[in-house]
């Protein structure tokens, strides 16, 4: 399989950091979320905030609970105890449709046995606002074509969606959420497996798009440089919240990620993180 | 899952694919691949009538259709016979043949979407055993609860019966897995199956075996005006639903997560489903026996010409559905005429090298692909 295949890649798109975001962007709220599946509880008492148009990161060791805390924006995991509001309304209480209006995800799926094409996917964004028997109309098919065009991968349309690498599939997948017209965006580790030039330009494609955004992200130096806002979680729950500034921190990551945290400074810009393993002896001469 | 694998390869833009790709030529190929199909149906029914042991005309066929619906148009010319062969045995046949030709092909596809394996089909998912145990049942104990009815009563019961066991099974606390659902399935099939043979076996008669076993490979022999009525409506009806679901089935063959985010709760979605194919298998059983690999087969050559948006597998599944078991009834009528084959054997028979062939071209492609 030509996966991955560094010369497959289309050349990398001009991204125009306006995307016309047709909705405006709502807020998103968890208050005292506490998430289990079967008798494992998995998050415990989370609260946060994403503010309309913002970008929050969720930060945090393997198992800590970031997928499962996105699992319960999308109504795919629903809270043992506490609220998820969107915009002004419960989860909940909105219909799964009008839920889909308004949150959009970009998430790899197990792949699967049967073929789409890249378009066809994309299209899918439309279903929320399609009823049933209705074919695409033209503005649809405009707006898929748009989306593909603007995220980079056009001349991908007919492709089947599985024979795409990972840079290209997560390109794919936020064409779909542009197409669905969401007021939120969630994505779930959108930079895994990407080499460094895809993960920049999968994150530039999510803050061009505009919306409020929850993403969790591995790479806490790209949180630091593309998040307004960051939340760390630890055992499910929520060890510090706050600006990148306040929270991207040694103070707090050391014990989080049990590594040793330095900082480095950067000519013109933040200072970079570096990490050490705490068995680590470290650059010095052992005296 | 080896073959699942091998199945699995995608098309990778060498098969005919053009016509899933969108704009308006392919939608309006798509619109004439249909118009074709349906045309050949109406066709193959009128020439299915003239086929059989009793030699009569595609124009005396016609004639007396056309006499049966408006009696003053046309002048008898024939002997009553033949009126009685065309109207009363093969038409309905014919039109049986169509009904559950469709409904298995397009059952085969919904549930291949359901649990997103490509193996899936209805006699794997506990249906199709089920209602073989209970007419076998019936048969070899001799009940007779409603009459003639009897028979696809307790096919009908005991495919429903088969379906919820596996549904059952395949549920728990953390909603209906789709690994499970065809786990349960295969397990309840087995049951049935062994309950199906010991039935057979602890037989005193010979004749109850052969009944038996001529039911359980399918036979629409049976077919009759007035049972007709009532499995119409329910199976036309289910067939509408189904097709009416097809953006939510794409999603859902797609994955829970991406189901879920578009609105379409994955589990809610298979539930109701699960009850339509359960009804839609049970009826078509009860009314033609347990006609094996239409509903593999057939969803699997329709993807391949149009690829997986089920707005397009569905309808093209149905007309070839419809289409492949109305032509296996012919040859299974005129095989070994004047005596019959049972359905089954046919499609079997025919579905299996074709099977062979639409994967022999899949791997070939694949192989060219790397």
């Amino acid at each position: 399989m030509p996966d991955d295949d560094l010369t497959s890649e289309p050349p990398p798109s001009p991204v125009t950091p306006s995307t016309p975001a047709a909705n405006a962007p709502l807020s998103l709220s968890l208050s005292d979320v506490t998430l289990a599946v079967g008798s494992l509880e998995i998050c415990t008492e989370v609260s946060m905030e994403a503010a309309a148009g913002q970008i929050v990161g969720i930060v945090g060791p393997n198992g800590s609970g970031k997928t499962t805390l996105l699992r319960s924006v999308y109504r795919m995991l629903r809270p043992r105890l506490g609220q998820v509001v969107v915009g002004e309304d419960d989860l909940w209480e909105l219909r799964p449709r009008e839920v889909a209006r308004r949150v959009a995800v970009v998430v790899q799926e197990p792949r699967t046995d049967f073929e789409f094409t890249v378009r066809e996917v994309v299209a899918m964004g439309r279903s929320p606002h399609q009823s049933a028997f209705a074919q695409e109309s033209a503005a649809d098919r405009e707006r898929v074509e748009r989306a593909l065009a603007h995220v980079g991968i056009a001349e991908l349309a007919p492709r089947a969606f599985s024979t795409l690498s990972g840079g290209e599939k997560q390109r794919a997948l936020i064409a779909r959420a542009l197409v669905q017209e969401a007021r939120i965006l969630i994505l779930d580790e959108p930079t895994n497996h990407l080499d460094i030039r895809y993960q920049l330009e999968v994150l530039e494609l999510v803050r061009g798009v505009g919306v409020t955004t929850v993403m969790s992200i591995h790479d806490v130096n790209l949180a630091a440089e593309y998040c307004d806002h960051v939340v760390v979680l630890q055992d499910g729950r929520v060890r510090a919240a706050g600006s990148v500034d306040a929270v991207l921190t040694p103070e707090v990551l050391e014990p989080v990620f049990g590594v040793s945290v330095e900082r480095v400074p950067r000519a013109g810009g933040r200072s970079l993180l570096w990490f050490r393993s705490n068995t680590d002896p470290g650059p010095e001469p052992p005296v | 899952m080896r073959l699942s694998e091998r199945l699995a390869r995608p098309g990778r833009g060498r098969l005919p694919s053009g016509l899933a790709l969108g704009g308006h030529v392919a939608r309006f190929g798509f619109a004439a691949v249909l118009v074709a199909l349906a045309v050949t149906l109406v066709v193959s029914i009128v020439l299915a009538v003239t086929l059989g042991p009793a030699d009569i005309s595609p124009m005396t066929a016609w004639r007396i259709g056309i006499h049966q619906l408006w009696p003053d148009l046309v002048t008898p010319d024939w002997p009553a016979a033949h009126e009685h062969i065309v109207w009363h045995i093969r038409l309905p046949r014919a039109l049986l043949a169509v009904l559950v030709g469709a409904t298995l092909a397009v059952v085969g596809t919904v549930l291949q979407a359901m649990v997103r394996n490509p193996l899936a089909d209805p006699t794997i998912l506990g249906g199709t055993a089920g209602a073989a145990a209970g007419a076998v049942g019936v048969i070899v104990l001799g009940w007779s609860f409603v009459g003639i009815y009897t028979l696809s009563v307790a096919a009908f019961v005991g495919g429903l019966i088969g379906y919820g066991l596996a549904f059952v099974l395949a549920t728990s606390a953390g909603g209906l897995s789709p690994l499970r659902l065809v786990l349960a399935g295969i397990a309840v099939s087995y049951l049935f199956s062994a309950v199906t043979s010991m039935l057979i076996f602890i037989s005193e008669q010979n004749q109850t075996a052969r009944v038996a076993l001529f039911w359980m490979l399918g036979a629409l022999g049976g077919a009759r005006w007035d049972q007709l009525g009532l499995p119409t409506i329910l199976l036309v009806a289910g067939l509408v639903y189904l097709l009416a679901q097809a953006r939510a089935l794409n999603l859902l063959l797609f994955g829970d997560e991406t189901a879920t985010s578009m609105g379409v709760p994955p589990d809610r979605l298979r539930r109701v489903l699960f009850v339509v194919v359960a009804v839609l298998t049970g009826t078509s059983v009860a009314l033609a026996g347990g006609v094996g690999f239409v509903g593999l087969v057939v969803p699997h050559a329709a993807r391949m010409v149009v690829g997986s948006d089920h707005r397009r597998v569905l309808p093209l599944a149905a007309l070839v559905g419809a289409l492949f078991l109305l032509w296996s009834d012919v040859l299974a009528r005129l095989v070994i005429q004047p005596r019959e084959l049972p359905i089954g054997v046919i499609t079997a028979l025919v579905g299996a090298p074709v099977f062979a062939l639409l994967l022999r071209a899949r791997l070939r492609g694949s192989d060219h692909a790397r």
